[in-house]
């Protein structure tokens, strides 16, 4: 039904990632398809890396992590970006076209007021991505 | 159990660099949550303390302000012409800098690290150069800076071609021409632009090639270790901070008042506070919008379309106006520069005093006080130039710009002045009454099309103002925010939105004039601290050439 998941991850925040993981790892086993792990990282140096090389070894790292964790078959796609929160999903709908991906699973938060007045990563990325995207609240 | 990598998408690997090793971890100090549904991530304390800082200097001068005003008023003009030798030395000093790493080997590192590719193209890149920090300034002092240093000032004692009764005296009108717009050049050539480079350097080089946060405090690691993680660096970036913030709003608050006079000028339009408080929230407002599309799809965006602009109005004025004697004024100008440039930039025994003090040295401490703010951006936008392509296209081609405006528009102001002195609007609102704002508009008066040309001029002004405001913004956000430069864009939101609210405050309650005051006295710590930035950057790029050299090709 489909060959390959995208998962965004914000290395920051792993721990808030635990649902959208796990889901992940679940479809994968079920269809038998990779995942592939994307991540939007900025030039300037972060918390995540001190260079865009620096960044995409420690995401390499995270995706083999997630691979002996999950006995799955994972992958890693990193995107660089000038304003990395602003152009955060027009990165992430580049990366899926760039990567054929078919499945889309993302965490996102519980909604809350602000979200009646600004778009979220998730709604956009549902609503401009051609693949199907699955929401997961954390 | 396979593990199957894939790694399309990611940019040839950035090559060897010399990351100092520091056991500061970026965001550590960071403070992360979410105040009602707003999320925030702030460097604690440099947020807290600098946003204080700010509010309560605003109430002092809103409350004290006979007081405040009383206190930066002669704080300013006595720190320039005090230590007027200091800041001639000191720009001196870092143009000499720059020229020197321009043919020094160190010219050879990359910025970002040996196959790092540069972030944006050359057009993109320069247009964002002038959207920070200089755009406005060309504007307002395009043509009342050659005119005034041509009729009045008197630079390095060149007599003024107009005797006390007002008539022309012939034989000093040459002269005067040349030295008025060679003064001019002076202000806005190669010494401001080396003041940006220096500091754009320290933080490009420290943060892409070193790996330290994207904060003024980092370009101070090679003199102060690792206590730049400290007080040390928190009170460097609080000041960053409260420079620069004060630095826009106060302009914000004059640009206003300045948009209105031409406004009224222009379109009749009532010169009242009511009007000037809309300015400021319109500009604000474009600002904000501006800043939720980001750096590529805002401020870039709006850099280059102003950049367009700007020329479509240069050339006008050129081609309009008197083509012939401009390009000659173009040449004598640049040349009277390049032979006058040690005589203007003699800190000591100079007659003139009236000129270095109120003018040069202002200008130096100006842009000194700025150059936080300006050096931070600039810094953001040249990822992958190398240090000798940074110098020369951050020094030599904005020096070439301006010297190229400022022969335009003054050029053909002194063109009218000169030509028909009793019916230039120019000569009534600059050298017979002082009007800054409308000066402008004065000289596009005397061209053809003027409705058309001043509606494009107040565009050009507004829009310099949005970018000033966008890129500020920016900066203090990443500053206050540790270095993170994808911290919650609600933060830019806040400061962009404070920014505007800080200017409103002060120009209903009074106070700009001193704050800008205050503002522009850092200068003259920063100037010291710009000095130290010299030394860093020479250890720096040291440090990066022996990397270079010891490592084998592609290890």
């Amino acid at each position: 039904m489909f060959s390959k998941i995208m998962v965004p991850v914000d290395l920051a925040h792993q721990a808030k990632l635990s649902r959208s993981l796990d889901c992940a790892a679940e479809l994968a086993r079920h269809f038998d398809i990779p995942v592939i792990y994307a991540g939007v990282t900025g030039t300037a140096p972060g918390p995540t890396g001190h260079t865009p090389e620096e960044y995409t070894r420690n995401l390499a790292e995270f995706a083999a992590a997630q691979a002996v964790r999950s006995g799955i078959s994972t992958g890693y796609h990193t995107i660089i970006s000038h304003d990395p929160r602003v152009e955060l999903d027009a990165c992430l709908l580049r990366a899926t076209e760039e990567l054929e991906a078919d499945l889309i699973v993302m965490e996102a938060h519980v909604p809350n007021v602000l979200d009646h007045l600004l778009p979220s990563d998730g709604g956009t990325i549902a609503k401009l991505a051609k693949a199907t995207v699955m929401v997961v609240r954390n | 159990m396979s593990d199957a990598p894939t790694d399309q998408g990611i940019p040839d690997p950035e090559g060897q660099t010399e990351i100092i090793e520091t056991d500061f971890e970026i965001g550590q100090d960071n403070v992360e949550g979410s105040l009602g549904p707003f999320g925030f991530d702030v460097h604690n304390p440099v947020f807290l303390i600098s946003g204080l800082t700010i509010v309560a200097f605003v109430f002092y001068a809103l409350v004290f302000q006979e007081q405040a005003a009383a206190a930066f008023g002669a704080l300013r003009p006595w720190l320039t012409s005090t230590f007027d030798w200091f800041f001639l030395i000191s720009a001196n000093f870092f143009v000499v800098f720059c020229l020197f790493l321009v043919v020094s080997p160190w010219g050879s590192v990359r910025l970002g690290g040996k196959d790092a590719v540069p972030d944006y193209t050359y057009i993109g890149w320069f247009a964002m150069l002038f959207a920070a920090g200089m755009g406005i300034g060309l504007m307002f002092f395009g043509v009342l800076e050659p005119v005034y240093h041509m009729a009045i000032s008197e630079p390095l004692g060149v007599p003024s071609p107009f005797a006390e009764d007002g008539t022309i005296i012939p034989e000093n009108v040459e002269a005067a021409k040349r030295m008025g717009l060679a003064a001019t050049i002076y202000h806005w050539g190669l010494h401001p632009w080396a003041i940006y480079a220096v500091v754009a350097l320290a933080l490009a080089l420290f943060s892409f090639n070193k790996g330290l946060p994207l904060t003024i405090r980092s370009a101070f690691y090679p003199i102060f270790g690792e206590r730049v993680w400290g007080w040390t660096g928190h009170i460097i970036d609080t000041l960053a901070v409260f420079a620069t913030l004060f630095g826009l709003a106060t302009s914000l608050g004059f640009g206003a008042q300045q948009a209105n006079a031409g406004l009224e000028h222009v379109f009749g339009l009532p010169n009242s506070i009511n009007v000037q408080v809309i300015l400021i929230t319109v500009i604000t407002a474009v600002a904000l919008v501006s800043v939720l599309r980001g750096l590529d799809g805002g401020v870039k965006v709006l850099s280059e379309i102003n950049m367009v602009l700007a020329a479509l109005l240069l050339l006008f004025v050129l081609l309009v106006g008197p083509t012939g004697v401009i390009l000659a004024d173009f040449f004598a100008g640049l040349s009277t520069y390049a032979r006058e440039i040690f005589a203007l930039s003699n800190p000591v025994g100079r007659e003139d005093i009236g000129f270095l003090d109120g003018w040069t040295s202002f200008y130096w401490a100006w842009w000194v006080s700025w150059s936080p703010f300006v050096g931070m951006f600039i810094a953001r936008v040249s990822r992958g130039r190398t240090v000798r392509e940074f110098v020369i296209c951050v020094l030599i081609i904005p020096s070439l710009v301006c010297v190229l405006w400022m022969a335009v528009f003054g050029g053909a102001a002194i063109d009218q002045v000169l030509s028909d002195p009793a019916g230039s609007a120019v000569k009534a609102q600059v050298i017979d009454s002082y009007n800054p704002p409308i000066s402008l508009f004065a000289m596009l008066e005397g061209l053809p099309l003027s409705a058309i040309t001043s509606t494009l001029g107040i565009v050009l002004v507004i829009v310099f103002f949005v970018t000033s405001s966008d890129s500020g913004s920016l900066v203090i956000d990443t500053i206050t925010a540790g270095g993170k430069v994808d911290a919650p864009v609600g933060q830019r939101v806040f400061w962009c939105t404070f920014e505007g609210a800080v200017a409103i405050v002060l120009l209903l309650g009074g106070g700009l004039s001193a704050l800008q005051a205050m503002v522009i006295s850092t200068g003259l710590p920063f100037s010291l601290v710009l000095l130290l930035m010299c030394v860093a950057i020479v250890k720096g790029l040291m440090a990066e050439r022996d990397v270079l050299i010891s490592e084998p090709e592609d290890g």
